[in-house]
C-alpha cells in the first residue's frame, strides 16, 4: 500500500506526512464515531490541524494557516457555541445514532475505492519545481486570471452576512 | 541550504556528516527549548514580579519585597557582609536600591508544585486535563517566528505574521474546552465570553496588521523589520523608519488599533470581563487550581509578551534601535566576532526594551482603568475599530498609491513603453 | 520550507511536552510533598463557597453565535485581503490604479454588508425590542427586565 503511493520510508519528511495523515484519519474517525457530541467537535480540532499540517507539507503554506484562521478560529468556534448553546444537551448521552451500518459502509467504502482509483490512475500534472511562497502567486491570481471570482467572492460573502444576520433574528423582527 | 545549516556547519564542524534533517530539528529544538525555558517561563516569572510591584505602588502597599535578592544575601555569612556594606552611608544609595522580592515568582511555583491538584468530580476529564495543552501550545506556537534580533528567528516562514494570527486561533478552542469541562457555570460563562471576544477582536487586528503588510510588500518577520531600517528618503532613518512613524504618523491609528485588540485578544483590563472577580469568580480557569492552573497563568503572560513583540515588529522597527544604524555599525563593524556578537546583543536589548514597554503598558492599565461592559466591548470592536481600520487600510493604500506614482514615470510613458 | 514548518511542529511538540513534564512530576514527585484529601465539598462546583445552585445548562444569549457567524465572514474576507495586501507595491507599476480599485470594490461591498446589520440592530449585544413595535405599542409594553438584559 504505502510502496502504490510512492511513499519512501528512508525519508523522514515520509514519516512526517504519515504522521499527520494518521492523525487526520483518525481523529475524523473520532468525529464520526464518537457518541459525546463535544468529543467529536474537539476531534475536529486536531482533523483540521492535521489538514493544515498536509497543507504546510505540500508547502501550501498560505493556505495551511487559512485552513487553522478560518476553520479552526472560525468554523469549530462556531460549532462549538452551537453545541454550548443547545439547552440541555449535556444530558443526552447519544449523539450520534448509527443506522444502517451495512449499507452506510458499502457506500463509504465504494466512495474510497473509487477516490482511490481515481488518484492513482489519473495522469497528474507534477510540478517538479523548488518550494516558494505562495502567498504571492495567490495575490497575483487575484488581481489577474482570478480577478472575477475575487470580486464576486465578496458578493457571497455579503449574501453570507445578511443571511447569517437574517437567520439569527427573532421572527417578530424579520418583517 | 538553510542559513541555520550553514550556521552550524561552520561553528560546529563536526555536524557536517549529519543529515540535515536531524540537524535542523535538534537545532530548532534547542532553539525552543532555549525560549520557552530561559524567556517563556522566568518572563512569565518576572512579568508577574513587575506586575505585583507596580501594583503595590498603584495601591500605595508595597507588593512583594521579601523574597529574592535581599534575602539571599543576607542567608550566607559573606554576603551579608555585602549586604550591610550596602546599608552605609556612601553606598546607602545602591543598598536601598537592592530589589527584594526577586524571587517571589520561584516560590510562587514550588508552592503551586506542592498544591493538591483538584479536579472537580462532575468535570469532563479528558477536556479538563487537556485544555492547558492546547491553549500552552498554541501561545508557545507564536514565538516560533519572532525576529528577536537582526536575522535571528528559529523559523524562518515567509508567511510569518498569517502564521501568528493563524496559529493563536488555536488557543480559542482551548478555552471553551476549560470552560466546558470544569462544569462549573461561572467556567462556561466566562469561556464563552472569552471565545467571542478573542475572535471579535481578531478582525480589527488582522486588519490594522494588513495594513502594514501592504506597505512592507511582504509578510516575512525578518524582512517587515527590514524595510523598517529607511525611510522619508534616508536610507538609514532611525526610529523615523519605524512603521508606526512614517507617513507623517498616518500609521499611528492602525498600530494604536492593533494595540487596542491586542489586549482584548489576552483578555487584559480593561477587556478582562471575561474573568471579572466580581461577577465569574475567574472566568474560565475558575475550577483549575495548583500546577494545572499555572500554565494559564504562563499562557496569559506569554501571550502579553507576543502581543508587545508583534507590535514592535510591526509597527516600531522590531530589533532596530531608534537611532541609525550606521552608528553602531561603523563602532563594531571592525571587531570582528565580538562586534557580531555586539551587535547581536544590540538587537536582542531593543527588541526586548520595546516589546516590555508594551508588558508594562498593560499592567499599568490593568491598574488604572475600569472593566469594560460586554455591551460596550463588543460596541468598541464592531462599530468603531473595525471601520476606523478598514477606512485606514483603504487610506494607506491611497496614500501609498500616491508616493508610488511620484516615483514612477507617467501613465502615459508606460503604455506607449508597452506599446513600443 | 518543509524544514520550517517541521521547526513550527518541533515548537508545538516542546509546548505540549512542557505541559505533559509538568503534570507527570505534579503527579509522581510532588505526591511525597502535597496533601491529596478529596471530599464532596472540594469536589463539587466552586461558586464562592456557596452550595452550587442548578447545573450548567444556562441558556446563553444568542449574540454568542451571531457573532460568531459575522466573524468568519471577516475572517474569510481578512485572509482573502492578505494575498492582495501582500503583491499591492510589487505589482502597482503594472496595474497602477486597476489594482486599488480591485481592492476598493472588494472592501465596498463588504462594507455594505456591515453597514447593513448596523443599521438593522445585528451588532448591538443588548436589544431594544421596543424598537421594533409600533409607537402605540411601545407606549402600552414597557419593557420588562428580563427583556431589558
Amino acid at each position: 500500500m504505502i510502496a502504490i503511493l510512492g511513499i519512501k520510508l528512508g525519508d523522514p519528511a515520509a514519516w512526517v506526512f504519515l504522521a499527520f495523515a494518521a492523525v487526520t484519519c483518525a481523529s475524523a474517525l473520532v468525529v464520526a464515531a464518537s457518541r459525546n457530541i463535544i468529543y467529536s467537535a474537539y476531534a475536529l480540532l486536531l482533523t483540521f490541524f492535521g489538514v493544515a499540517g498536509l497543507y504546510a507539507f505540500l508547502d501550501a503554506d498560505f493556505i495551511a494557516a487559512a485552513q487553522l484562521l478560518v476553520y479552526v478560529g472560525g468554523i469549530l468556534v462556531l460549532i462549538l457555541f452551537g453545541v454550548m448553546l443547545t439547552h440541555k444537551i449535556r444530558e443526552i448521552k447519544l449523539s450520534n445514532e448509527t443506522t444502517n451500518p451495512i449499507v452506510g459502509a458499502a457506500i463509504a467504502g465504494f466512495v474510497f475505492l473509487a477516490l482511490a482509483y481515481v488518484s492513482l490512475y489519473t495522469n497528474w500534472d507534477v510540478v517538479d519545481r523548488p518550494a516558494s511562497p505562495t502567498t504571492g502567486e495567490i495575490g497575483k491570481a487575484f488581481v489577474g486570471k482570478y480577478l472575477l471570482p475575487f470580486e464576486a467572492s465578496s458578493v457571497l460573502l455579503l449574501g453570507a452576512l445578511i443571511g447569517a444576520a437574517y437567520l439569527a433574528r427573532r421572527d417578530k423582527e424579520k418583517a | 541550504m538553510h542559513p541555520l545549516l550553514n550556521f552550524a556547519h561552520d561553528v560546529l564542524p563536526f555536524t557536517k556528516n549529519w543529515p540535515d534533517w536531524i540537524l535542523y530539528g535538534s537545532l530548532v529544538f534547542i532553539v525552543a527549548f532555549g525560549i520557552l525555558n530561559t524567556l517563556v517561563a522566568p518572563l512569565t516569572g518576572i512579568s508577574t514580579y513587575i506586575e505585583r510591584r507596580l501594583a503595590g505602588r498603584a495601591q500605595y502597599r508595597w507588593g512583594p519585597n521579601r523574597v529574592g535578592f535581599r534575602s539571599m544575601l543576607d542567608a550566607l555569612p559573606i554576603t551579608r557582609g555585602i549586604a550591610k556594606l550596602g546599608d552605609m552611608q556612601p553606598f546607602k544609595f545602591i543598598g536601598s536600591k537592592i530589589p527584594g522580592g526577586l524571587l517571589q515568582f520561584a516560590a510562587d511555583g514550588l508552592k503551586l508544585f506542592t498544591k493538591e491538584d483538584i479536579i472537580p468530580a462532575q468535570a469532563d476529564q479528558l477536556l479538563f486535563r487537556g485544555a492547558p495543552y492546547v491553549i500552552l501550545a498554541g501561545s508557545f506556537a507564536a514565538f516560533a517566528v519572532l525576529p528577536v534580533s537582526f536575522h535571528f528567528r528559529a523559523v524562518n516562514l515567509n508567511i510569518g505574521i498569517f502564521y501568528i494570527l493563524g496559529i493563536s486561533s488555536i488557543v480559542v478552542p482551548g478555552i471553551l474546552m476549560a470552560g466546558w469541562g470544569s462544569a462549573n457555570k461561572w467556567a462556561l460563562l466566562g469561556g464563552m465570553r472569552a471565545a467571542a471576544q478573542i475572535i471579535s477582536y481578531e478582525i480589527p487586528v488582522a486588519i490594522a496588521l494588513m495594513t502594514a503588510v501592504m506597505l512592507a510588500g511582504t509578510m516575512n518577520m525578518a524582512d517587515i523589520v527590514e524595510t523598517q531600517r529607511s525611510g522619508y528618503g534616508m536610507e538609514k532613518a532611525g526610529m523615523l523608519g519605524w512603521y508606526a512613524f512614517r507617513y507623517g504618523g498616518l500609521m499611528l491609528v492602525p498600530f494604536v488599533i492593533y494595540f487596542i485588540g491586542g489586549c482584548a485578544e489576552v483578555n487584559r483590563t480593561p477587556f478582562d470581563l471575561v474573568e471579572g472577580e466580581s461577577e465569574l469568580v475567574a472566568g474560565y480557569h475558575t475550577e483549575y487550581s495548583g500546577f494545572r492552573w499555572s500554565f494559564f497563568f504562563m499562557a496569559e503572560y506569554s501571550n502579553m509578551f507576543a502581543v508587545g513583540a508583534i507590535a514592535t515588529t510591526m509597527f516600531l522597527g522590531g530589533p532596530l534601535p531608534p537611532y541609525p544604524v550606521q552608528f553602531t555599525e561603523s563602532l563594531f563593524g571592525p571587531m570582528g566576532n565580538l562586534g557580531m556578537v555586539l551587535r547581536f546583543g544590540e538587537g536582542f536589548f531593543w527588541f526586548f526594551a520595546k516589546s516590555y514597554f508594551f508588558v508594562l503598558l498593560m499592567i499599568h492599565m490593568r491598574w488604572t482603568l475600569p472593566r469594560y461592559r460586554i455591551d460596550q466591548m463588543m460596541h468598541l470592536c464592531w462599530k468603531v475599530l473595525i471601520p476606523i481600520g478598514l477606512v485606514w487600510f483603504v487610506l494607506m493604500c491611497g496614500v501609498k498609491m500616491v508616493r508610488m506614482e511620484m516615483a514612477l514615470p507617467p501613465e502615459k510613458d508606460a503604455v506607449a513603453e508597452v506599446h513600443k | 520550507m518543509r524544514y520550517d514548518y517541521v521547526g513550527v511542529l518541533i515548537y508545538m511538540v516542546l509546548a505540549v511536552g512542557f505541559v505533559l513534564i509538568g503534570m507527570t512530576a505534579q503527579k509522581y514527585v510532588s505526591k511525597f510533598l502535597r496533601t491529596n484529601k478529596p471530599n464532596a465539598e472540594k469536589l463539587s462546583p466552586y461558586e464562592c463557597g456557596e452550595e452550587p445552585v442548578g447545573g450548567t445548562s444556562i441558556r446563553f444569549n444568542i449574540r454568542f453565535y451571531v457573532m460568531a457567524l459575522v466573524f468568519i465572514v471577516f475572517d474569510v474576507e481578512v485572509v482573502l485581503l492578505f494575498p492582495w495586501a501582500r503583491v499591492f507595491t510589487e505589482l502597482y507599476p503594472f496595474y497602477r490604479m486597476a489594482l486599488f480599485w480591485d481592492m476598493l470594490i472588494f472592501v465596498g461591498i463588504l462594507s455594505l454588508g456591515l453597514a447593513y446589520i448596523w443599521g438593522k440592530g445585528d451588532l448591538e449585544w443588548v436589544k431594544s425590542f421596543r424598537k421594533h413595535l409600533s409607537p402605540a405599542e411601545q407606549v402600552a409594553r414597557k419593557p420588562s427586565k428580563k427583556e431589558a438584559a
